[in-house]
Parts: structure tokens; C-alpha cells; sequence
């Protein structure tokens, strides 16, 4: 029995937390973590561009660590803890960065913005961007394909100064 | 996009994984971070029976400093490395590559082990391995085993390691001497692999070099230590002289191909030019001169 005579392979159990709630799933071991948020728990904010870690659409917070969710597997999530775009504001209560892509117009279709942001999350964490050539360094994992990039630069640019304003 | 099927072990322990390998009889894929393997498993390029994640096994992640060298286990995360004081202190070239390895949210991911087995010709860690000497250490069915780094990379894509073995930890010995480095890339964009690249490091005395160290990527199908430049720097004076003599010895080390990318020839014209680059770098680090 295995994967090459055409038989199921073995589903895993796998239990993780996506936004602060808990999701138990059984899971086949070839499924991305993309399709599983987007697929398996119907959490559809995640994007899917091209499946193979270049455009960053899919970029989403594990363990606080942005990561691509196509590019790691479902079983490997089990006990970890993910945040998508849902996870970051609502529409009435937008969170800084998402407020600072509105205020910007940081998105044009809005086909990348979740990897943006969720790219944007992780570089506020971890980098200064005092400049934005180290913004741009930033995002250059994540593709636009309406070529917005002046105003998700902005947008991020502008995220930066409030958190370096909030910081004590 | 998507994988074909496959069965997934993630063991305990290096042992039970090297089973796992031997016992998949050559069909099987070793996953560290994944951020290689993952992209060939989704266009189907691979199709293992067997995927072995080595995400479970303990105490295959640090950065130690054991004497002059630094231990780095294999499953160490890029990221890791990028933001180590260990790493910024003791091996300033390894710390002044890493924002060049791919993107933030694959360097969350990916990991040292990882990158050296892939054996990309135009990755950062590879060259960082032959450029440090470093001495890659792995555990097969047999027992153990180090490899120096430049035995290590036989091809484009292709190690030494015999089938059934497993990177578990990569030793940087300290270029202690040396005061002076610089590590010049340059790629299509930011977190591109190389077009080309040069890692130099200098110990100068007395307004002379006594020691140079030198490594290139991105032009030859293995990273690779240029000894012949080594050599052609070794007494000199350095800047000015030395620098456009450095570049020269640097180009006619090598004969890079032609890629879809760039010429052979626009190849080794950019590897001069970062040559003479680096070298002004280090000598300027090193003697505090400012070219």
C-alpha cells in the first residue's frame, strides 16, 4: 500500500489554532497549508497565486513568522499557531497597517494585499525600514501585478513612523 | 500545483530518519524547511513515495561558539543566522549575506542543512561553507562523517552525501585575523539568486596582506574558493595597486556559461567589477584607509 499503486494514502490528524480559534482536521500529507486554510476551514482571505513560493499572495503569520503557506504542508502546522488576514482587524475596526493601506490606497485589485500585509506585519516587527529602499528590499518576495507598489511602500512607510511614534 | 501523493514520517530521531531513508530504497526525500523541496514537490519535478521531515528531531537547531569555530546545527532557520550576534560578531561575512537569501518569509522557513544539500550553484550558504572552510558533518547508516566544504559540492544541484545520509551540523571555523571583509551580489532583484558573487576577507600587517580569503558564486556550477587569487594577493600592498590586479586574477579564474539571464561575457565582467568592489571594501575595513 502506499502512494504509487493508486491507493489513499493515510490521512493525518493534525489540531491547530488559525486567529485564536482551534481547528481539528484530518488531513492528507501532500495538502498545502494554503489549501487547507482556504479549502478545509473556508478562511478564502489567503490568496493563491503561484503555488510555488515566488509571488508571496499567500504569505501568513506561523508562530508569529511570516511564512508561504504554499510552500510548507498542512501536517506540518499540527500545534502551531496561524494568523491569516482575518485574523489582523474587521472592516470596522481595520488594525494600523490595514488603516494605513486604506488611507494610502495601498491596494488596487486587491489580489496581493493579503501577502502585503501580512509581509508588512512581520518586516514591522523585525526591521527598522528607515529607508524605503529597505522597504522595498522588504517587499520584494510579494508581486503586484497592478504595480502598485508606491502606495503599499507609502502605506507601510507610513505604519513605520506610527510605530516607531507609539514605541516607548 | 500541487503535490503528487506521498507518505510522511517525521521522526524523533537522526537514526530513525536514516532508517526511514534506507528503508524507502532511493525513493525517498529528506525535508528540512522545504523551501526547495517544497517548490519541485508542487510542480511535481520530484515525486517521492516517501517524504522524511526532519521538523521533529531535537537539538537540530543552535549556534554555538565551540573554540574557534561555530557550530551551526542543520536545522538552524535562515532567519536565525540573519539576526545571531554570534554570527554578526564571529562571522561578519555570513551575517552581511543573509538579507540576500531569498525573503523574509522564506527565511523563516528554510534552513542551513537544507541549503547546503540542495547545492545550488547561485546560493548564498553554499558559497559561505567553501568560503569559511567549513566543515559539513554528516550521519549515514554507517555512522558519521566530515566532508570539508569544497569536497562537498560536486555539481549544479548535486552533493557528495551517499544516499542514505543526513547533514546534521555545519562548523565555521573564525577567519580570527582577519580584520577586514566585504561580500558583494548582484541579482535581477533583491532576494533573486546571483548573477554573480564575491566574498573576500583580508588580514593585513604593516600596510601588506598577509592572508586573503576569496570565494565566488553564481559563475561555475559548484561555489567555489579562488586559491590562484588568494595567492596573487598574499605580500601585496593592497589598494591602489593591488585592486585591479585582484580583479584580473579573479576573471581569469573563472569561465562562467551563458544563461537565459546574461552572457558568459557580461558574467565575468559584472564578477570583476564586484571584485574590485570587495576588495576596496575590505582594504578599507581592514586598514581603516579610505580608498
Amino acid at each position: 500500500m502506499g502512494p504509487r499503486d493508486g491507493s489513499e494514502t493515510v490521512k493525518m490528524d493534525i489540531v491547530v489554532t488559525v486567529n485564536g480559534r482551534k481547528y481539528a482536521a484530518s488531513v492528507e500529507s501532500r495538502l498545502l497549508l494554503s489549501d487547507f486554510l482556504r479549502d478545509t476551514l473556508g478562511l478564502t482571505g489567503t490568496h493563491v497565486g503561484c503555488e510555488h513560493g515566488v509571488c508571496g499572495a499567500c504569505t501568513i503569520l506561523v508562530n508569529s513568522d511570516s511564512v508561504r503557506s504554499c510552500l510548507t504542508l498542512a501536517v506540518r502546522a499540527n500545534g502551531m499557531d496561524i494568523m491569516t488576514v482575518e485574523g489582523l482587524g474587521t472592516p470596522d475596526e481595520l488594525n494600523a497597517l490595514q488603516s494605513e493601506f486604506r488611507e494610502k490606497h495601498g491596494l488596487q485589485c486587491g489580489f496581493c494585499t493579503p501577502g502585503m500585509l501580512m509581509t508588512g506585519m512581520d518586516l514591522l516587527k523585525k526591521y527598522p525600514l528607515a529607508s524605503d529602499d529597505e522597504i522595498r528590499e522588504g517587499l520584494s518576495g510579494n508581486l503586484c501585478r497592478c504595480t502598485g507598489y508606491q502606495n503599499i511602500v507609502a502605506a507601510i512607510r507610513a505604519a513605520a513612523g506610527l510605530r516607531n511614534r507609539s514605541a516607548p | 500545483m500541487k503535490p503528487a501523493s506521498f507518505d510522511y514520517v517525521a521522526p524523533n530521531s537522526l537514526e530513525a530518519a536514516i532508517e526511514a531513508l534506507a528503508a524507502a530504497n532511493g525513493d525517498g526525500k529528506v525535508m528540512a524547511g522545504g523551501q526547495s523541496l517544497m517548490p519541485l514537490l508542487n510542480f511535481r519535478m520530484t515525486r517521492p513515495t516517501v517524504v522524511i521531515d526532519l521538523m521533529h528531531i531535537p537539538g537540530m537547531s543552535f549556534i554555538e561558539r565551540r573554540g574557534e569555530v561555530i557550530a551551526i546545527g542543520a536545522m538552524t532557520r535562515h532567519a536565525d543566522l540573519e539576526f545571531s550576534d554570534l554570527v554578526a560578531t564571529q562571522l561578519p561575512v555570513m551575517a552581511a549575506a543573509m538579507p540576500h537569501v531569498a525573503h523574509l518569509a522564506i527565511r523563516n522557513q528554510g534552513t542551513i542543512g537544507g541549503s547546503l544539500s540542495h547545492a545550488d550553484p547561485a546560493a548564498e550558504l553554499p558559497m559561505l561553507a567553501v568560503f569559511y572552510g567549513a566543515t559539513i558533518r554528516v550521519q549515514g547508516p554507517g555512522g558519521r562523517r566530515d566532508i570539508a566544504a569544497e569536497e562537498f559540492f560536486v555539481s549544479a544541484l548535486t552533493n557528495c552525501l551517499e544516499p542514505e545520509e543526513i547533514v546534521f551540523e555545519i562548523d565555521f571555523p573564525v577567519l580570527t585575523l582577519h580584520s577586514g571583509w566585504a561580500f558583494e551580489e548582484v541579482a535581477r532583484r533583491f532576494g533573486d539568486f546571483a548573477l554573480a558573487c564575491i566574498a573576500v576577507s583580508l588580514d593585513c600587517r604593516d600596510g601588506r596582506i598577509a592572508d586573503a580569503r576569496v570565494a565566488v558564486m553564481g559563475v561555475a556550477d559548484t561555489p567555489r574558493r579562488l586559491r590562484e587569487a588568494e595567492d596573487a594577493l598574499r605580500g601585496t600592498q593592497g589598494w591602489p595597486q593591488g585592486s585591479a590586479n585582484f580583479a584580473e586574477a579573479v576573471r581569469s579564474c573563472l569561465s562562467p556559461a551563458d544563461d537565459i539571464h546574461v552572457s558568459a561575457e557580461y558574467r565575468k565582467n559584472l564578477i570583476g567589477a564586484l571584485a574590485e568592489k570587495a576588495f576596496k571594501t575590505a582594504w578599507a575595513r581592514a586598514t581603516g584607509a579610505r580608498p
